[in-house]
C-alpha cells in the first residue's frame, strides 16, 4: 500500500486505505464480538417512548415512513420498536411511504414484525388492524391532499386492495381521524415537511425518528414543542430499544459505532497535529 | 456458521463485495455493480412510478369514468372524484414532453408554471407557519425561572447564542468593535452546531457500513454473535 498523495513526507505519506482497513476491522469485530458499551437514553429518546406510550389504548395512529434502503440500518430498527410499542397498546397503525424506493422495504419491515407478533400469539389482521397504504408521489402535495380524506389521497393500499373496502378505514376522514403521527424520515420528504404541512396546520401531535445526518435540523422542533420526541440516527433507535427492553440490530451495532467514532475523533486531532508540525517547520 | 441458501441474499451479499472492493482500488467488480444498480434503479422507478402513479391516479379513473358505469357519467364530479377533468392535468403532463421539439416547447411553460407556483405556495405558507412563526414563538423564552437554575442558564446561554449568531450574519456595518466581538461569539455558537452536525453525519455514514456488514454476518453467514 504504498503511495504519496501529498508528495511531503512523515505522517502525510500514509495511504489512506489503511484508515479504511482500521475503521472496517473497527466495525467489524464487535459485531464479531460484542462488548456492551452501555446505551444511556437521552430525553429526547425518553420523550418518544412517553408520547406513544401516553396514547389511550387502541388509539388510531398515522405512520410514515419516509426512507429508502439507504437508511435501512438507522430507520428500520426504530420502525419495528416502534410498531411494536404501538401493537402492544392496541393501536391501529396506518402507514403511508413517501419515498418511491421505499415502499417494497416498509412492506416487508411491517410483515416481519406483525409476523413476529403473531408468533408471540398477538392477534394481528391485515386492512383490520393495520394496513400499509404504500407509496404516493407527490411529496407535500400528498400532504395536503391527506388533509381532505385520506381515501381520496390513497384510493388502494400496498397489496392493490381498494381502500374503502377495508374495515380499518372505515371511519376514517382526514387529519382529525388520527391521535397521533409518528415519521420516521431518511431526508425530504420527511419530518420537516410534516412539521411544516400537516402539525402546524391540522396541529396534529407528531413524533420523528430520522437518520442522524438530518437529526440537528430537526432539535429546533423539538424545543419548540412541535415534536413531542425525536430519535436521531442509530444511537437514537438503540436508546429506543433499551427503553423497550429490546435488544435489536441498532443496540448490537452501537458498539462498534462508538469504537468508530473514537478512532475518527484521533485521526481528526492527528490531523490537526500532523498540520501544526507542518506549519511550525513552514510547510504549510 | 449456516451459510444462506437464500439466493437474493447472495446476490445482495456478493453486490456488497464488489461495491466494497473499490476501497482498495476501482475495478471491473465495481464498476459491474454501479452499472447494474443505475440499470436496475431506472427501469424499478419507471414501472413504480408507472403503477403508483399514472396507472392510479390517470388511467384507472379515467377508464371507470369514460366505462358507463358510475352514475352521473364522466362530468360528474365531487371531491376526490373528478372524472373527465383528469384530462386537463393529463394534458399538461403531455404538455411537458413538448420540450423534445423545440419549434413547440413553449408549451411545457403551462406545466411547469403550475408546478413552480403549486409548490412555492406548499412552501412559503408551510415554511411561515411551520418554522418562521413558531419558532419565533419559541425563541421568546423568559430567562430566569424561580427554582430551576440550570433551565434558567439553558435559557441565557439559548438567548445569547441566538442574538449573538443573528448577528454574525448583520454584514451592513463593519465586524469591529462591539459587533466585532458578539459576531465572533456567534461563530463560536456556530462552529459548535457544525461539529454537532458533523457528528450526526459522521454516525449516520458509519450506520451504513454498520447495516452492510451486518447484512453480510448475519443474513448472509448467519452468525449470531
Amino acid at each position: 500500500m504504498a503511495g504519496d498523495p501529498t508528495g511531503t513526507g512523515g505522517p502525510e505519506r500514509l495511504d489512506r486505505r489503511w484508515l479504511f482497513l482500521v475503521m472496517g476491522l473497527l466495525v467489524f469485530f464487535p459485531l464479531l464480538f460484542p462488548i456492551g458499551l452501555p446505551i444511556e437514553p437521552t430525553r429526547p429518546s425518553r420523550q418518544f417512548a412517553e408520547a406513544i406510550a401516553g396514547l389511550p389504548d387502541g388509539a388510531r395512529v398515522l405512520m410514515s415512513c419516509d426512507y429508502d434502503p439507504s437508511g435501512k440500518p438507522e430507520l428500520v430498527p426504530m420502525t419495528k420498536t416502534a410498531l411494536r410499542q404501538l401493537w402492544r397498546k392496541h393501536c391501529t397503525v396506518i402507514v403511508t411511504v413517501l419515498w418511491p424506493g421505499g415502499a417494497g422495504l416498509v412492506d416487508q419491515t411491517i410483515e416481519e414484525t406483525a409476523n413476529e407478533l403473531r408468533a408471540r400469539g398477538v392477534s394481528l389482521v391485515d386492512g383490520t388492524d393495520y394496513v400499509n397504504l404504500g407509496y404516493k408521489a407527490g411529496n407535500e402535495a400528498v400532504m395536503v391532499l391527506m388533509g381532505q380524506g385520506i381515501k381520496n389521497a390513497f384510493p388502494e393500499d400496498q397489496h392493490r386492495r381498494a381502500t374503502r373496502t377495508l374495515p380499518i378505514l372505515h371511519d376514517v376522514g382526514n387529519y382529525s381521524s388520527f391521535t397521533m403521527l409518528v415519521n420516521i424520515s431518511g431526508g425530504y420528504p420527511g419530518t420537516k415537511e410534516w412539521v411544516q404541512q400537516v402539525n402546524s396546520r391540522f396541529h396534529l401531535p407528531m413524533v420523528s425518528g430520522c437518520t442522524a445526518v438530518s437529526a440537528p435540523e430537526y432539535f429546533p422542533y423539538l424545543q419548540s414543542g412541535q415534536l413531542r420526541g425525536l430519535l436521531g440516527g442509530m444511537a437514537g433507535a438503540a436508546e429506543y430499544e433499551r427503553l423497550e427492553g429490546e435488544s435489536g440490530p441498532a443496540t448490537r451495532g452501537m458498539d462498534a459505532q462508538s469504537l468508530a467514532h473514537v478512532f475518527i475523533a484521533l485521526c481528526i486531532v492527528m490531523g490537526n497535529v500532523v498540520y501544526w508540525g507542518r506549519r511550525r517547520r513552514g510547510g504549510a | 456458521m449456516n451459510v444462506s441458501h437464500d439466493f437474493g441474499i447472495w446476490v445482495g451479499a456478493l453486490l456488497t463485495l464488489c461495491v466494497f472492493s473499490f476501497l482498495y482500488k476501482d475495478n471491473p467488480f465495481y464498476k459491474f455493480a454501479e452499472h447494474l444498480f443505475v440499470g436496475v434503479s431506472a427501469g424499478y422507478y419507471i414501472v413504480l412510478n408507472f403503477w403508483t402513479v399514472i396507472w392510479v391516479n390517470l388511467i384507472a379513473p379515467l377508464s371507470a369514468a369514460f366505462g358507463g358505469h358510475l352514475a352521473g357519467g364522466p362530468l360528474h364530479v365531487e371531491q376526490g372524484d373528478y372524472r373527465a377533468l383528469l384530462l386537463f392535468p393529463a394534458l399538461l403532463g403531455v404538455l411537458l414532453f413538448t420540450r423534445l421539439f423545440p419549434r413547440i416547447d413553449w408549451l411545457s411553460r403551462w406545466s411547469l408554471a403550475l408546478i413552480i407556483g403549486v409548490f412555492a405556495g406548499l412552501k412559503t405558507t408551510g415554511f411561515a407557519q411551520g418554522d418562521l412563526v413558531a419558532q419565533v414563538q419559541a425563541s421568546l423564552q423568559p430567562l430566569w425561572i424561580a427554582g430551576q437554575p440550570w433551565a434558567s442558564f439553558n435559557a441565557i446561554l439559548f438567548t445569547v447564542g441566538l442574538i449573538a449568531s443573528l448577528l454574525f450574519f448583520f454584514y451592513s456595518r463593519e465586524h469591529k468593535g462591539l459587533l466585532g466581538g458578539i459576531s465572533r461569539v456567534g461563530i463560536a455558537f456556530l462552529m459548535i452546531s457544525f461539529g454537532a452536525g458533523y457528528g450526526y453525519t459522521v454516525m449516520s455514514r458509519v450506520s451504513l457500513l454498520i447495516g452492510r456488514f451486518q447484512y453480510l454476518l448475519e443474513d448472509w453467514l448467519r452468525f449470531h454473535g
